[in-house]
């Protein structure tokens, strides 16, 4: 007989008794093996249970058969660590114990990732006191000791205009032995206040909970909430989200192609990237009057239609915008220097790739076939695929050229969904959501795996929602990228993962 | 090099015209609220029920819109039955008193200048440091392409530059974070004085979405002076253009 866990796929609710609670070894021997056999831990997440126990709850993501596992345990302040057999789970026991006061026993380096004080009174990871000052990014680092060893120290304030982290290089002259990532500077509360909902304000924290992804997290939270509902959303929305889907991968995807150029001085590129990504944005801005989506994905559809003539206008200047790309990135690769400095730089090998669940275009430049619209397709992308683009060598380079593949196909995909847009209405009605039934919704957002599961009580309001923003699997990745590395090779690096501080503090 | 220029060419010039000639807004672009307090009964109030920041307050002197809590989603607009809200497509905003920021009103969209002595210092080259507090990555990315050549924002002669050191103040995007409130200070302090603050977001006047939530503090308001305050969720990239322009007397009296 294999594992006790409850099957389930992309944005098919489940009621929560059907999940099988089971011993917190049996539970722990079931991820491992899940994960050995091929799974990803998609999420991983401590809900209270009572006063003094928290349910553990995994979704294992098994990509050959598209299918969702669920699995559940009981515990109290403590129970056996999973990292050490399943390094997948290392962030997500850090961000139980930090939020939960729960002690993964025998974790190899149990810190703080986002720095608050414990949602549960009385526990405390750290045996910290309510009361105590929580400073961000007070915490032990890696040491390297030796002659000429040294810690560079960089954030949280940076030279551009980016978002907070900090970062601590242990080098040895120029060559990084070690990149360690502190963040949570952006941690404004999201999922505690999405307890209770969904409110006047939940499509609001959704839409700017890493906001470059507006659509991407919308997309994932009206997913959750319309499968609770039952809601049958008119295919005319599934393809409009669709294309506004595509078009923040393409806006994104052309800033970062700009700004890797930059970041190795080769500054045509960057330059016309930069003007292009916006071009992209108003394309956004054209379907519902804001450059980032914000008020365009509701539950039950969509907000604002396109009629022909938009349509036809829309599909004139995408294709305007990517003759222009084309001529901006083909540059890239018909440049020498640039294609020298992104070989062999940052490279992630596929084994460490696994090893940490990445997912997105890092992933992918690693050789590894994942994608959520192939993988575990919803709406629109159920009916139509759209190729996965793959890379060999896990470096600048790849991570680069996977983007500038995915361009291609997103152009095309949106070329054709706006030739042959479903009739009919964009939204349905929506209403009240069910008493205790669980909901994984995934979505691929430009970063990758957009992951939200909603939880709700007897009364149908959220007793829980996690989010799983791509940048939480894929932080880990870039500090990988880094070993061995100059640390001027940073900035390029850095571009290449483009992780999103806010998604990960949440 | 000839591949670079051959590319040029293809690609064309891209600076738009702005301040010289009215920029080009999205057909759906929502800007400014315009409240006609007149129309409104006072009784309804669905308008401030479904303001996801109470932006919209309807009390006994009348029906008022805070720009500054404002996250321009158009649920009121929506709401009200007798059309008592409206949202225009003007997109001069920006206001120099948090006050100027609450509709109806005559302060927003005519952000006066700098008195004449910091005029005389900034007027003619503002360096600014960006700061992001808990921002979403939106308000940052819109203020970030105002340094691309569509805007071109150099030929202004502003510029974001590294160092607090090397700048004449701060932009500040974001609700201001607990986590973030430290390096904020820390940042503002290592600004040589005389020094600006300006505000962009609706997060950074007021918290925006996080309104309340004890992780922020609900914006720079009592943190820190701030001297120009540009609403939107995110603000659009010409709004942000438009105040510091008017900040610094280009455009205006
Ligand atoms: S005001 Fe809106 S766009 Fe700006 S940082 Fe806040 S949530 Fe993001």
């Amino acid at each position: 007989m294999g594992p006790k866990r409850l099957r389930a796929y992309n944005s098919c609710p489940v009621g929560l008794r059907d999940i099988p609670l089971v011993s917190t070894a049996e539970f722990r021997e079931t991820v491992v093996r899940s994960v050995a056999d091929g799974a990803r831990l998609a999420a991983l997440f401590g809900r209270p249970h009572g006063p003094n126990t928290l349910r553990l709850l995994a979704v294992l993501a098994r990509s050959s058969e598209g299918a969702l596992f669920i699995v559940e345990t009981e515990v109290s302040d403590c129970y056996p660590s999973l990292t050490v057999d399943c390094p997948q789970a290392h962030w997500f026991e850090r961000e139980m114990a930090e939020q939960w006061g729960v002690r993964p026993l025998g974790h190899p380096w149990l810190k703080p990732i986002r720095f608050h004080h414990s949602y549960r009174p009385g526990y405390d990871a750290w045996a910290r006191s309510a009361t105590e000052a929580i400073q961000p990014s007070v915490t032990d680092f890696f040491q390297v000791a030796g002659e000429e060893v040294h810690d560079v120290a960089v954030g949280p304030v940076h030279a551009g205009i980016i978002e907070p982290g900090h970062f601590r290089f242990q080098c040895h002259g120029e060559n990084v032995y070690h990149l360690e990532i502190s963040l949570g500077y952006q941690h404004r509360g999201v999922e505690r206040a999405m307890l209770g909902g969904p409110t006047s304000r939940s499509a609001h924290y959704m839409e700017t909970l890493a906001g470059d992804t507006s659509v991407g997290h919308m997309t994932a939270y009206c997913q959750a909430i319309e499968a609770l509902q039952g809601c049958i959303v008119p295919a005319r929305a599934y393809a409009l989200r669709a294309v506004a889907l595509e078009i923040e991968r393409l806006a994104n995807h052309t800033g970062d192609l700009g700004a890797l150029a930059g970041d190795v001085g080769y500054l045509p590129t960057a330059a016309h990237c930069g003007r292009l990504r916006g071009d992209f944005l108003n394309l956004t801005a054209l379907l519902c009057g804001n450059r980032f989506g914000r008020g365009l994905v509701r539950p039950g559809g969509v907000v604002f239609d396109l009629d022909a003539d938009q349509a036809k206008l829309l599909l004139e200047r995408i294709g305007r915008i990517y003759n222009n790309v084309t001529t901006a990135v083909d540059l890239l690769w018909k440049t020498p220097s640039v294609v020298g400095r992104f070989e062999k730089t940052g490279r992630v090998l596929r084994q460490t790739c696994e090893d940490l669940g990445l997912v997105g275009p890092a992933a992918r430049a690693c050789g590894l076939e994942r994608d959520v619209r192939y993988e575990f397709p919803s709406g629109i992308y159920a009916l139509r695929h759209i190729p996965i683009a793959i890379g060999e060598t896990g470096d600048v380079f790849a991570r680069a050229y996977v983007r500038w593949l995915e361009i291609q196909r997103s152009v095309a995909f949106i070329q054709e969904q706006l030739e042959m847009l479903p009739g009919g209405p964009i939204r349905a009605a929506t209403g009240e959501l069910p008493p205790e039934r669980l909901v994984v919704s995934l979505a691929e957002g430009w970063r990758g795996e957009i992951c939200h599961v909603a939880v709700t009580d007897v009364g149908g309001r959220f007793a829980h929602y996690k989010v799983v923003d791509p940048s939480f699997h894929n932080w880990m990745g870039l500090a990988m990228a880094l070993r061995d590395q100059q640390i001027s090779d940073f900035p390029l690096c850095n571009k290449s993962f483009n992780l999103s501080y806010c998604g990960h503090d949440l | 090099m000839l591949k670079e220029l051959v590319a040029r060419c293809k690609l064309g010039y891209g600076t738009i015209p702005f301040p010289a000639k009215e920029p080009i807004l999205p057909d759906r672009y929502r800007g400014c609220p315009v409240v006609d307090a007149a129309r409104c009964p006072g009784q309804c109030r669905v308008c401030a029920e479904v303001c996801p920041t109470s932006a919209v307050k309807v009390s006994a002197d009348g029906l008022h819109l805070d720009l500054g809590r404002c996250l321009f989603c158009g649920e009121c607009e929506t709401a009200c039955p007798v059309n008592a809200i409206r949202f225009s497509r003007e997109y001069r905003m920006a206001a120099r008193r948090r006050q100027d920021l609450v509709l109806p009103g005559t302060g927003t969209g005519t952000a006066r200048a700098l008195d004449a002595r910091m005029k005389r210092l900034l007027g003619r080259a503002l360096r600014l440091r960006q700061v992001s507090a808990g921002g979403c990555n939106a308000c940052e990315a819109d203020t970030n392409v105002l340094t691309t050549v569509v805007f071109d924002l150099g030929r202004f002669g502003i510029q974001f530059v590294a160092s607090p050191r090397h700048a004449d103040g701060i932009l500040v995007t974001g609700p201001v974070t607990e986590n973030m409130k430290p390096a904020l200070i820390k940042t503002y302090e290592a600004v040589p004085a005389p020094k600006i603050v300006i505000a962009v977001g609706a997060c950074a006047i007021a918290g925006g979405p996080y309104a309340g939530h004890k992780e922020v503090h609900d914006g720079v308001e009592g943190i820190l002076p701030v001297d120009l305050y540009i609403p939107g969720c995110p603000p659009h990239p010409i709004v942000i253009l438009d105040g510091l322009l008017r900040l610094l007397g280009r455009i205006g009296k």
